[in-house]
């Protein structure tokens, strides 16, 4: 699926992104408190490649998404963009033969609200004439329209003439959103972020809105940086499209790996933990969470160690202490002691409250 | 387009029902176009009922004709009656507006999606309790010591919560409120439409979960509104599924996902990724849910239907019995059931 000898279209290392908060209104300046919404993540997206992020609200995974396609600037670590670090391109300080403007084009976003993403004074094909316009492709006006049309039935809105001459409010929730997706591949781009893209959706139109995304990803040639807080979507999705699953919580990547392995063979406790979260059609009994605590911590003051710990139903007096590592297990890569049978985890006191 | 009634619109008895909905329909337009249409049905003493549905199913319509809270110009006609533990039949339809509110809280609550605008942001959560409580000429002192049970039940610290201001918890935490509100007053049924649908998924868990402990600890009943199916099998006895304004099948959890009747129901299970079912098995549902105004002949479902004939081009089916429920087809049932009875059939439980 992907050339080894090529660069990877994105690579993040160590990418650290934090956020100073002042806390209360009428405070003057006298508390400022560092939200680290990604600590120190890294992760390489191919070609065609395709990379589910999967986590809890406070996770960090929208603000490491939005970092990945440069929309946020990391506070540490680089974000590189076929070899080149996006940001020193920004700053001018990089000798690539590639502009800052060409970077953005290639790196695409699908937000979570179709609704608001959408300009509701323009007709769509205005909407999607944009991009056209935008990537200097040298169109005459009925090429444009040609082009258009031609997407929006490849996407299920026929007749095309008809859709394209509506408004955005005149559309379902699907509709839009498949809007937004025809918008983001006329930029023709490399990597397409889609933020809980499919969440708002009713559950019956996600499958499809998932096989659509998959369908254009060969023609378009995109990789897709998939993020949800549903395990099962973000399962189909990356099964289907032969690529990896990263948990994440409080702003680390607690396992990465294949779609299946993930699901199937989950090492780390808290991937487990989303696994039981996650409905299916079992019906096994719901059972006592496998969770010392329900609410997740404050992002700003993150427990010590491994961050898990104050949850994790494994966690013992070793994980207060020390942050794990990364470690290798075939294909999949897992930040917790109990990989290494050597450890002083197995010697270590349970943690019980 | 005038909607073809059926003659037989059978209910699917309860043996205990707390509520009993009798051909109930919401109409707007003067009768040209129904967002509800004559759905009956019961809801046993003690279950959970889930009631599962597309957008624009008629689903939170149902929730809201069990309240007689339909939103004006609508026209809810029918009959709606409430059998509460202690006391005499009531109908619905026949309360007072003084007589609703009384009831509404007191016999019935509800919880909508989104808490978040269900809170006064000016006001702390303690104040939300004792306003509720005063409204309804509660004792407070017994009232606010319920309270802080029901939040400790539901894993909340009621010191914290009560003195905090809506926006100061997390979206978990103000639902979980919004949950031991809705049951301060001791109600006997619960009524929530969505009330998971902007969590995460270790949240919506486990409120699941938490809402199964309150029903036992509570006696409560509740009937769970969600287009979720997967999420709300977890914690329903039963299921109930709303096609275009109808109920179309309604069973006992397990029964209606193994066995599901209608093809509706069937291509809902199928089209819904979960991490058990292979992927190839799963498959979107072709076409869209009908609008109001544009519903199909005879069987609203049929033209996404790979089973549909012409009588269901033609005809508004009826139900057909099942093991553990019933659901509308044209065709035989699947078990080679033959009878299409007019019987109510009592669901033993």
């Amino acid at each position: 699926m992907s050339s080894s000898d090529a660069e990877p279209v994105l690579s993040l290392s160590d990418v650290e992104v934090h956020f100073e908060s002042r806390s209360g209104l009428l405070d003057f300046g006298d508390e400022t408190q560092t939200v680290r919404a990604v600590d120190g993540v890294s992760f390489d997206l191919e070609e065609r490649d395709v990379l589910s992020l999967v986590g809890e609200s406070g996770s960090g995974k929208t603000t490491l998404g939005k970092t990945s396609i440069g929309l946020q600037r990391p506070t540490g670590g680089s974000v590189k963009y076929r070899g080149h670090d996006i940001w020193d391109v920004r700053d001018g300080n990089s000798d690539a033969d590639i502009t800052w403007d060409e970077i953005r084009q290639s790196l695409q976003i699908i937000h979570q609200d179709p609704g608001s993403s959408l300009n509701p004074n323009r007709r769509l094909v205005s909407i999607l004439s944009e991009p056209l316009q935008l990537t200097g492709a040298d169109l005459s006006r009925g090429e444009r329209r040609e082009r258009i049309y031609g997407l929006l039935e490849h996407v299920g809105m026929t007749p095309a003439s008809d859709f394209a001459d509506r408004y955005p409010h005149e559309l379902s929730g699907g509709e839009k959103q498949r809007v937004a997706l025809c918008r983001a591949l006329l930029m023709n781009p490399d990597v397409i972020l889609a933020d809980e893209a499919i969440s708002a959706l009713d559950v019956s139109l996600r499958v499809e809105m998932m096989d659509l995304m998959l369908d254009l990803q060969d023609e378009f040639d995109t990789s897709y940086v998939f993020i949800s807080h549903d395990l099962s979507n973000a399962r189909y999705f990356t099964q289907h499209g032969d690529g990896k699953i990263g948990v994440m919580y409080l702003g680390e990547l607690a396992e990465i790996g294949p779609a299946e392995d993930m699901v199937n063979d989950p090492h780390h406790p808290y991937t487990n933990v989303l696994r039981w979260a996650t409905p299916d059609l079992s019906l096994r009994e719901a059972g006592e969470p496998p969770m010392r605590k329900i609410d997740i911590p404050d992002p700003v003051n993150p427990p010590s160690g491994c961050r898990f710990h104050t949850r994790c139903p494994e966690a013992r007096e070793a994980c207060r202490q020390e942050s794990p590592p990364d470690y290798h297990h075939d294909g999949q890569r897992v930040a917790c002691f109990r990989e290494d049978d050597d450890h002083a985890y197995w010697d270590s006191p349970e943690l019980t409250d | 387009m005038a909607i073809e009634r059926t003659q037989q619109r059978d209910a699917i008895g309860a043996s205990d029902p707390v509520i009993r909905m009798n051909d109930a329909s919401v109409t707007y337009d003067e009768g040209e176009s129904y967002v509800l249409d004559g759905v009956s049905l019961e809801v046993e003493r003690g279950e959970i009922l889930g009631i599962v549905g597309e957008s624009g199913s008629g689903k939170s319509m149902l929730a809201s004709a069990m309240l007689d809270a339909v939103p004006n110009p609508g026209l809810l006609s029918g009959e709606i009656t409430y059998r509460p533990s202690d006391g005499d039949e009531t109908d619905i339809l026949e309360l007072s507006q003084s007589e609703l509110r009384e009831m509404r809280w007191e016999d019935i609550s509800m919880v909508f999606q989104g808490a978040m605008s269900s809170f006064n942001p000016t006001m702390k959560i303690r104040g939300h309790f004792a306003e509720t409580l005063d409204a309804h000429d509660a004792d407070r002192t017994a009232g606010m010591e319920r309270a802080r049970e029901l939040l400790s039940d539901l894993y909340l610290d009621p010191d914290r919560v009560l003195d905090s201001y809506p926006h100061e918890l997390s979206g978990g935490m103000t639902q979980r409120a919004l949950i031991a509100l809705s049951l301060v007053l001791d109600p006997d049924l619960l009524v929530m439409d969505e009330p998971t649908a902007a969590l995460d998924l270790l949240m919506q868990r486990s409120i699941l979960q938490l809402l199964g402990g309150l029903r036992e600890k509570y006696d409560l009943t509740m009937v769970f509104i969600t287009h979720d199916l997967p999420l709300v099998a977890a914690l329903a006895d039963r299921l109930a599924v709303m096609y275009a304004f109808k109920l179309v099948e309604i069973a006992d959890t397990r029964e209606m996902i193994e066995n599901g009747g209608h093809p509706y129901t069937r291509a809902l299970l199928n089209s819904t990724p979960n991490l058990d079912a292979p992927l190839e098995e799963m498959r979107p549902i072709d076409g869209k849910s009908p609008a109001p105004i544009n519903l199909p002949s005879g069987c609203a479902y049929h033209p996404r239907c790979p089973l549909a004939t012409e009588q269901c081009r033609e005809e508004v089916p009826g139900y057909h019995e099942g093991v553990g429920g019933a659901w509308r087809g044209v065709f035989p049932p699947r078990r080679g059931d033959q009878r299409n009875s007019a019987e109510l059939r009592r669901l033993a439980r």
